[in-house]
């Protein structure tokens, strides 16, 4: 079993601590950012993971990829528990999982070429001699759909899209098992958006890849990803196969989540009924007892504010934190 | 409700003067809007869709800008209006909300003070006290919870949606014919989407006002709006009504940003509808069509010439394309069919 688990997290939990410290040098508020997430991501697989902000996604990538160390929890990746290593072992495990960032534009050094960006990662982790740098980064670059001969040239020559392409280059560069890639095409234009998700799609294909794909928008982790995670105040309130959650949402948030997604087709509207949620996601300073979502939630009785509801599978075989989950439509062919 | 044009722009074009060039940022932009009513612009970056909506209050610097065309606000021609005409309509007959509601406003000032400075522009003769009443009633409408209480409250005390209130509050309090609203939503979460999105719908139908509503998500402009400006490297290449678009697309940029939306919104798994390339440079245009160079249709003239607007379909669509019209309405319908 272990075995087709490319990258899984148990409970992680990420508390930062704000404000002004007290004289002993304690926080007085502590943002609850992650509070016990657990996932596992099958081999070649995408876990999609969607949220509104806030709700924990991005600490989520960083815990994973450990750019920020967690408060509690474990990572493990091909059976390592990645948040007990150092030096030459921690080194050896950036190798394997590699990140790609939202923002084309601040995630590249302007100072250093294209081939640098690239080649830099392979040449330090000594993936390539310093003979062959040159051909290899050629070789990724024609991959992502970059002319090789831009080598030389530097990241404000590129369009948006051409940077998010670098970016996965780079990524790619040090060939990774798992990629976690936060809001890669948040940034981008509809049109270039469509280019680097089938990118990702092909990539994947190619070379096996399994990815944590990070994303708000509803459509585009419907899209890419085989399985999907609904986070709401630093929680996984539900998770299951991409069709079901999308079809036959379990949690009251996941069905108000997808409710507000505009459609983009007016002989569509009035299809589905429409949920509005009231107010804003609460403080994670401060997160309501029991359920987090009670709050805004149409559904809450007393058993929500004072039991918070455990992620478990429902009748109907979905993984749901929810003491009142969704019906099922009763005529499911 | 009547139906008076409010918004009547012929011919609009900007040219900015940059080091590395002249940047034709709009060109030959028109459109009119009625009272009442939501015209929807929807491109990409760089399309022009941000820079019509600053002309029509004036807002590009006249020495690195140079704005030709007009631009009538109630029969008044805002392009040549002297500065104290243009203060006048600034707020009280047109007004604009813009994408980041935190750089919008100002961090050293209550939310009250700012909406009743607004008001207080317009309306020199009103006292401090009853200024405030009338942002109190404001904020009740643009729905802030619990208003007496937070009208003495700080910009970075409110949510992204209550602030995006907070604009929408200034922007009205001098019921203004026309709204420009420039990617109001795009720094919201899906759910303060929807709210505010319901609640302008609400305002609008309350105050009988326009909207010119700027977005780049064509789910957004299928919600709110009833006609639509397609842009596309400063130009407008398409007009029709909403109805239309989805269902008989005219442009073949039209056609790709509908098969990107569609393919990515259907359930199935497969590639992905593309534009191929990137948008153009608009200090190097292309030569003829700006969208050739990315068109699967495009033929030798397209690459001279640049189309005009003209009337295709019944649904009173208007295109600027090369291609012929029963070719346009076979492509489009089966875009909008897939």
């Amino acid at each position: 079993m272990s075995t087709d688990i490319a990258l899984q997290a148990i409970d992680l939990v990420k508390h930062f601590a704000t404000g002004s410290t007290g004289i002993l040098g304690r926080a007085t508020n502590i943002v609850q950012a992650v509070d016990g997430v657990s996932f596992s991501l099958p081999k070649g697989k995408t876990l999609g993971i969607v949220g509104e902000s806030g709700c924990g996604k991005s600490t989520l990538a960083r815990l994973v990829t450990r750019l920020i160390e967690p408060s509690s929890g474990s990572v493990v990746l091909d059976g390592v528990d990645i948040t007990k290593l150092s030096g030459k072992a921690l080194r050896e495990m950036r190798r394997k999982l590699q990140i790609i960032f939202q923002d084309p534009y601040s995630s590249l050094n302007p100072r250093h070429s294209i081939g640098q960006i690239i080649g830099d990662p392979m040449r330090i982790q000594g993936i390539v001699s310093r003979t062959n740098e040159k051909a290899e980064v050629q070789d990724l670059m024609q991959r992502v759909g970059l002319n090789p001969e831009h080598y030389n040239r530097y990241p404000h020559e590129f369009s948006g899209g051409q940077r998010q392409r670098i970016g996965i280059a780079r990524a790619l560069s040090l060939q990774p098992s798992v990629i976690v890639a936060d809001e890669p095409v948040s940034a981008l234009d509809v049109s270039i958006q469509a280019q680097i998700l089938n990118l990702l799609e092909n990539l994947q294909k190619d070379l096996g890849l399994s990815f944590v794909f990070i994303a708000h928008d509803l459509s585009v982790v419907r899209h890419i990803a085989d399985q999907v995670a609904v986070m709401y105040l630093g929680r996984i309130v539900e998770v299951g196969d991409a069709a079901t959650v999308y079809s036959n949402p379990a949690h009251p948030y996941t069905k108000a989540l997808l409710s507000a997604v505009p459609v983009a087709n007016p002989s569509m509207r009035g299809s589905g009924k429409r949920i509005r949620l009231v107010g804003d996601v609460p403080s994670p300073i401060d997160p309501p007892s029991g359920c987090r979502f009670r709050t805004r939630c149409w559904k809450a009785t007393n058993l929500c504010s004072s039991v918070e509801p455990p992620l478990q599978a429902d009748g109907a075989g979905r993984v749901v934190a929810c003491h009142f989950p969704e019906e099922t439509p009763v005529s499911v062919g | 409700m009547s139906n008076e044009v409010v918004l009547s722009v012929k011919n609009l074009s900007v040219v900015f003067h940059t080091p590395d060039g002249d940047v034709a940022a709009v060109s030959n932009v028109s459109f009119d809007l009625h009272s009442g009513e939501t015209l929807g612009i929807v491109g990409e970056s760089g399309s022009g869709k941000s820079v019509t909506a600053s002309s029509i209050m004036r807002l590009n610097n006249s020495i690195t800008a140079t704005t030709t065309g007009s631009i009538l606000i109630s029969g008044v021609d805002i392009l040549t209006a002297d500065e104290s005409e243009v203060r006048r309509i600034r707020g009280s007959e047109v007004a604009m909300i813009f994408q980041d509601p935190l750089s919008a406003l100002n961090p050293y000032y209550t939310v009250g003070k700012q909406i009743a400075e607004a008001y207080l522009v317009h309306h020199p003769q009103v006292s401090k006290t009853d200024a405030r009443a009338v942002t109190l009633e404001m904020l009740k409408k643009v729905g802030i919870p619990n208003p007496e209480k937070r009208i003495d409250e700080f910009p970075h005390q409110f949510s992204g949606g209550m602030r995006q209130r907070i604009v929408i509050a200034i922007a009205l309090i001098n019921n203004p014919k026309v709204l420009i609203a420039d990617e109001p939503t795009t720094a919201l979460d899906v759910t303060v989407q929807a709210q505010i999105l319901d609640l302008m719908k609400d305002l609008q139908a309350e105050f009988n006002m326009a909207i010119v509503l700027i977005t780049h998500d064509l789910g957004v402009i299928a919600e709110a709006a009833k006609e639509v400006l397609v842009m596309y490297g400063g130009r407008v290449v398409e007009q029709s009504t909403v109805d239309a678009l989805f269902s008989e697309p005219t442009h073949p940029y039209a056609w790709g940003l509908l098969g990107a939306v569609n393919s990515l919104s259907s359930s199935g798994r497969g590639a992905l509808a593309t534009i191929a390339g990137s948008p153009p440079s608009l200090i190097a245009l292309p030569r003829g069509c700006s969208f050739n160079p990315r068109c699967t249709f495009a033929s030798e003239i397209c690459r001279s010439e640049v189309p005009v607007l003209r009337t295709v379909g019944t649904q009173g669509s208007v295109a600027a394309c090369h291609l012929p019209d029963n070719e346009i309405l076979t492509i489009g319908r089966e875009v909008a069919s897939r």
